[in-house]
């Protein structure tokens, strides 16, 4: 049974790896294509909301009081005075992108605010214009914005909250890059393993099916568990080959999609045994998926009807990915490890946030063990019935 | 003369869809596709099975190479049973049918490889048996080339090479030459003759009276799902050509043919 295993695995790795456009399509591509994006988005936000330290923007005021000139002049700002009726015209050139903003004080304004009551009603405004398309504009109206804030509670101060230099916020690099990744990751990976799963299963069985070539199997004297479990192993490791790309062009890309060096995000913190824990839960996920869409592509009478009976299985699987957004990690009940897919998620979350219990992560490995054997065992039911397998 | 195959009583049902109902014009929801089917084949011989399209001679034939299991009944294949042992029927015969298909990506000459480790063959008589049968049916001019690029009547040589790829005792034929150009039948046909030359036991199941008159010693005619009659060519034939025996068995079972 090993030998006829091991022949239907090397015939399953001849078939992907003969054909170039296949492994192209379905290892290279997928990591290729999120790496490249993903830095190309990073890179095109960044530009967007980045702006220039050396830019001196140009901007009217009108009525600028005594007290916010040396404020407001120590900017990076060129201000120019705006008399009574050239406003509408400032506010033209901001639009235009010619200014940078308008800024427009009442008459009086020191006068008008000292005088305020908030028993009067409406109080004295301040109209800043700007122009939210232009990230020197953007950037202009927030500065604008807290000097004028830092102005008002001035007037009234009675307590700061984190008003010193210091960092109050005391989580480490690692805590902080670990919770990015563990919110995103185990999604995108549960995502890209799918994806991996069945771009290779239903053509390897419902296609063969289709082809007619499966039966010319069936009547070698190999036995149906050794065709199952040679189909199961090697469309594991090709799946397991094009999750493994998707992956790895995510963790390279996603600190650039996160801001690159400015936001400390680095794969790098993670160390060989959580990378080999990792490696663990998406080798038996894998498994256990492959495994899912062989019986799903037995039971199919062609690819078209294996792709639209996948989907309920893509479903469920985004759904527990999705859980560990919301469930938190840390002590759960074991007996939920046993569930397939689900403790994969929930493994995936605890390794990439450092929370991870080890018997979470043996009852994961194990139980998907089990249930990929149970799932093979099936398989090779669904080989023996010739209802399933000559089903026209 | 030593049995090889001995069919007893098999029996297979399938199920009627509506569609099927209704080109049957039958409110049946099942089909007996196969009928209480007994013969008996003997080493060495070649047995043809004759009968019109739908009479059950594929049932059989898949039965027999265990690809479907029968409903009731058996048959003992070398002393094998199809029912209780079906990996070791598989293992003694090669089975040729237009159902079973290729791999369009692989070559002859891998495919070969492929099936002789499934069968166990050792590396030197895969070797010598792949000379031999390329070099017979001219193959090796095509080895390498992918099967989706080949002719049907290439195709089907390399199919006839592969299911003899672990020279079995018994083969099991079905319509071997249907969809054939002449010049391909006819290279399948002498094959056949050959085959029988070396002993071999065949089964094969036609449609076509000339191919059972020059190349089967015995016949077995088949009528909806069963045997309507099963002897030596000469017995079944009465003096009259199998053309003509094969229709009056046909309308005595079935009535005048419109």
């Amino acid at each position: 049974m090993k030998k006829d295993m091991l022949t239907i695995i090397k015939k399953e790795f001849a078939r992907f790896f003969g054909d170039r456009r296949m492994v192209f399509i379905t290892v290279l591509m997928p990591g290729l294509m999120i790496y490249i994006l993903y830095t190309f988005m990073g890179k095109g936000l960044m530009r967007e909301f980045s702006t220039d330290d050396a830019y001196v923007a140009s901007a009217y005021v009108q009525n600028m009081p005594e007290e916010l000139s040396s404020a407001l002049r120590g900017l990076s700002v060129e201000w120019a005075e705006l008399a009574e009726g050239e406003t509408e015209a400032a506010k033209a050139a901001v639009t235009a992108r010619e200014a940078d903003m308008v800024l427009v004080f009442p008459a009086d304004f020191s006068a008008v605010v000292a005088e305020y009551e908030v028993s009067d009603g409406a109080a004295p405004n301040v109209e800043i214009y700007y122009n939210s398309t232009e990230a020197e504009s953007a950037k202009l109206y927030n500065v604008v914005g807290r000097v004028l804030d830092v102005y008002e509670q001035s007037m009234a101060n009675k307590f700061d909250v984190n008003a010193g230099s210091g960092t109050y916020d005391l989580a480490s690099e690692k805590d902080a890059t670990g919770q990015m990744f563990a919110m995103m990751l185990p999604l995108l990976l549960m995502t890209f393993l799918f994806s991996g799963c069945s771009s290779i299963a239903p053509e390897a069985i419902a296609g063969e099916k289709e082809r007619g070539t499966i039966a010319t199997l069936l009547v070698t004297p190999m036995k149906r568990s050794a065709l199952a479990l040679g189909k199961i192993i090697s469309l594991s490791a090709i799946a397991l080959l094009a999750g493994l790309s998707s992956f790895l062009g995510t963790m390279l890309s996603l600190p650039n999609l996160m801001g690159g060096a400015e936001t400390g995000m680095d794969a790098s913190v993670y160390v060989l045994s959580d990378y080999l824990l990792l490696l663990g839960i998406i080798l038996t996920t894998v498994l256990v998926l492959v495994a899912l869409m062989s019986i799903i592509s037995a039971c199919a009478k062609n690819i078209k009807e294996a792709g639209t009976a996948n989907a309920p299985l893509m479903i469920v699987s985004m759904a527990v990915s999705l859980s560990t957004m919301f469930g938190g990690t840390g002590e759960k009940n074991l007996g939920l490890f046993c569930i397939p897919l689900y403790n994969s998620a929930q493994c995936m979350h605890g390794i990439f946030s450092f929370q991870y219990v080890p018997g979470q992560i043996v009852v994961t490995i194990v139980s998907n063990l089990v249930c990929a054997l149970l799932l093979a065992w099936v398989l090779t039911r669904l080989f023996n019935s010739e209802k399933v397998m000559f089903a026209k | 003369m030593e049995k090889i195959l001995e069919v007893q009583g098999l029996k297979k049902t399938f199920q009627l869809s509506a569609k099927q109902q209704k080109i049957e014009k039958t409110k049946e929801k099942f089909k007996a596709a196969v009928n209480d089917l007994s013969f008996t084949a003997y080493r060495g011989e070649v047995f043809g099975l004759l009968g019109p399209n739908g009479a059950g001679k594929t049932t059989t034939l898949r039965m027999l190479a265990t690809l479907i299991r029968p409903d009731q009944g058996d048959a003992l294949l070398d002393g094998s049973s199809v029912v209780k042992e079906p990996e070791a029927v598989r293992r003694k015969i090669g089975f040729l049918t237009s159902e079973l298909k290729l791999e369009e990506f692989f070559t002859p000459n891998y495919l070969f490889g492929f099936f002789a480790d499934l069968h166990g063959v050792s590396a030197e008589e895969k070797q010598q048996r792949r000379e031999r049968l390329f070099s017979r049916f001219g193959i090796d001019k095509f080895a390498e080339v992918k099967v989706g690029n080949l002719s049907t009547g290439m195709k089907q040589k390399v199919s006839l090479v592969i299911s003899l790829v672990h020279d079995p005792d018994v083969i099991i034929f079905d319509e071997p030459t249907n969809g054939l150009d002449v010049l391909t039948a006819k290279v399948v046909t002498d094959f056949l003759m050959d085959l029988k030359n070396q002993g071999k036991t065949i089964i094969v199941s036609t449609h076509i009276f000339s191919l059972i008159e020059k190349i089967c010693d015995r016949v077995g005619i088949i009528i909806d799902g069963r045997m309507a009659e099963c002897d030596s060519l000469e017995a079944v034939c009465a003096g009259k050509s199998l053309e003509e025996r094969f229709f009056e068995l046909y309308e005595e079972k079935v009535g005048k043919i419109e």
